[in-house]
């Protein structure tokens, strides 16, 4: 039986960022009160409380805060590995975890700029990695 | 340190640990909590408040109380990973001033190694994690390696340095019976174990092991008719910062700041004063962040500060006195075993390992990745 990797479930929050992955799009929110950028969606702004929140398309371009490269993975991962995570900070200023993806993994440093790219990471399941600039 | 005495550590004990094949998590808790409550000269029926944490009931208090023949008057089940108890204490410390109890049994219990439970991903991923686990992230260490790179990238701190705190841990255990490792091993060792999740090498990680323990706290009132020289609660402090490691806002700086500070103020107690210091040691990274958080050293120190085996015997800081999770046992939530090391150093019952004179202990649990720190600060009479 094939593992598939855990499954992203759309929900009240998250249907339209999803949305936006499947048409190559990286959607995050903005405050309408406080003017400030939010990743992940939710409800309502963590810095200033306001209910009234906008999705705005990003750059798709960021830093790599921090990254690991996984050499022992679980379950769906397990054949994967090696494999680089990251959290990406995007030039909004908000971080998302990622995976790192492209053929130059070696030159994968903090700091570096990378570009978002949509990939099918398993069946009917395309997620935003990121690659080096 | 602060003149008056509310609630003192009164009774401590482990359960079997290890490997407990065909025990339950329920057993082992009641193992501890036997053992503890002799350790206190106390009764089952003492007890009037019941605080545990656990992922093996939808309720462990209901759970746990029904199944040990308790019936509460006071329960707290907070649970944020594994410093929970040192949480518990405090919120044990805080109802007790308030007059609502008396006398709180604090257990915990877990067969995740007979289990093999620790590494099956869910098939889904719900709420806000559906934004870290489809990426593949090694829960939990996967988060602490991330912190790691960021620490070495900000500050130049090496695997060597890292490793200077296993090879001292292991120092510890090799002087207690109960440690599950107790085979010396070298930095090499450590730096020549294999990868997990870069930069940390296998022997940066805790066991995972099976255990339990209990920690019996009394208020002052009923310290007189207890066992054994009572250990005093003397500060507390915890402080939640995030859930996932993505949303830690700096992946080098803990909650450990606030909860330390908290509990130094409540103690009354300076850095120097503290004898013995029991740190959550999940991961290598864990404790050298929490070192610098607690204020032993400053920001980015934590490499040099560890450094030439200054936590192992005989070294300037006694540190993980037990083996720690790296060396002793870690099931899961190590935070109890923080506290009961905590408290037979400060007896003086810890033999070969004792810190000599210890009078006061800090224990502090950290947990989820990073997630939450709590902070306890313990003494003795003199
Ligand atoms: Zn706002």
């Amino acid at each position: 039986m094939a593992e598939h990797i855990p499954v992203p479930v759309p929900d009240g929050d998250s249907r339209v960022f999803w949305e936006g992955v499947a048409q190559g799009k990286l959607l995050i929110q903005r405050c309408d009160a406080c003017q400030q950028f939010i990743f992940y969606p939710r409800f309502l702004c963590p810095h200033c409380f306001s209910d009234s929140l906008a999705w705005v398309e990003a750059q798709g371009t960021g830093t790599i805060y921090s990254y690991t490269v996984v050499h022992r993975a679980f379950g769906p991962f397990a054949d994967q590995a090696p494999y680089v995570v990251a959290i990406v900070e995007l030039a909004e200023g908000v971080r998302m975890m990622t995976r790192i993806t492209g053929s130059e993994q070696d030159a994968v440093r903090i700091g570096a700029p990378v570009r978002v790219v949509f990939v099918e990471a398993d069946e009917g399941v395309t997620l935003p990695y990121f690659q080096l600039n | 340190m602060r003149p008056d005495r509310i609630a003192a550590i009164v009774g401590v004990a482990e359960s079997d640990l290890g490997v407990t094949p065909g025990k339950t998590a329920l057993q082992l808790q009641a193992q501890a909590a036997k053992a503890a409550l002799a350790d206190a000269g106390l009764e089952k029926n003492d007890v009037d408040a019941l605080f545990t944490a656990g992922n093996w009931a939808w309720s462990p208090n209901l759970m746990l109380a029904e199944y040990l023949g308790i019936q509460p008057r006071y329960a707290d089940g907070t649970n944020i990973g594994g410093s929970s108890f040192e949480a518990h204490l405090g919120h044990a410390l805080a109802g007790i001033e308030a007059g609502r109890f008396e006398v709180a049994l604090i257990t915990y219990g877990s067969t995740q190694r007979s289990d093999q439970s620790r590494n099956r991903p869910a098939n889904h991923a719900t709420l806000v994690e559906q934004f870290e686990r489809p990426y593949g992230l090694p829960a939990p260490v996967g988060a602490y390696a991330l912190a790691a790179m960021r620490h070495m990238y900000q500050y130049g701190t090496t695997s060597e340095q890292l490793a200077e705190i296993a090879v001292a841990t292991r120092k510890w255990a090799m002087m207690n019976e109960k440690a599950m490792m107790r085979t010396p091993i070298t930095i090499e060792d450590v730096l020549s174990s294999r990868w997990i999740a870069e930069p940390l090498h296998l022997l940066d990680c805790c066991l995972v092991t099976d255990g339990g323990g209990a920690v019996v706290v009394a208020s002052a009132r009923r310290v007189g008719s207890t066992r054994k020289k009572p250990v005093w609660v003397l500060g507390h402090g915890e402080m939640l910062t995030h859930y996932g490691i993505t949303n830690m806002p700096d992946l080098t700086v803990t909650g450990a700041v606030q909860s330390g500070q908290a509990a130094f103020a409540m103690a009354g107690v300076r850095h120097e004063d503290i004898d013995v210091v029991e740190i959550y040691d999940s991961f290598t990274i864990t404790v050298l962040l929490t070192l610098e958080a607690l204020g032993f050293c400053q920001p980015g120190e934590g490499g040099a500060f560890a450094s030439d085996q200054r936590t192992a015997p005989g070294g300037a800081f006694p540190m993980n006195t037990n083996g720690g999770g790296l060396s002793y046992c870690h099931p899961g939530m190590y935070g109890i075993f923080l506290l009961i090391e905590a408290t037979r150093q400060l007896r003086g019952e810890c033999g070969p390992r004792q810190v000599p004179d210890a009078k006061i202990a800090l224990a502090h649990g950290t947990g989820g990745v990073l997630s939450s720190s709590a902070t306890i600060i313990l003494g003795r009479d003199a």
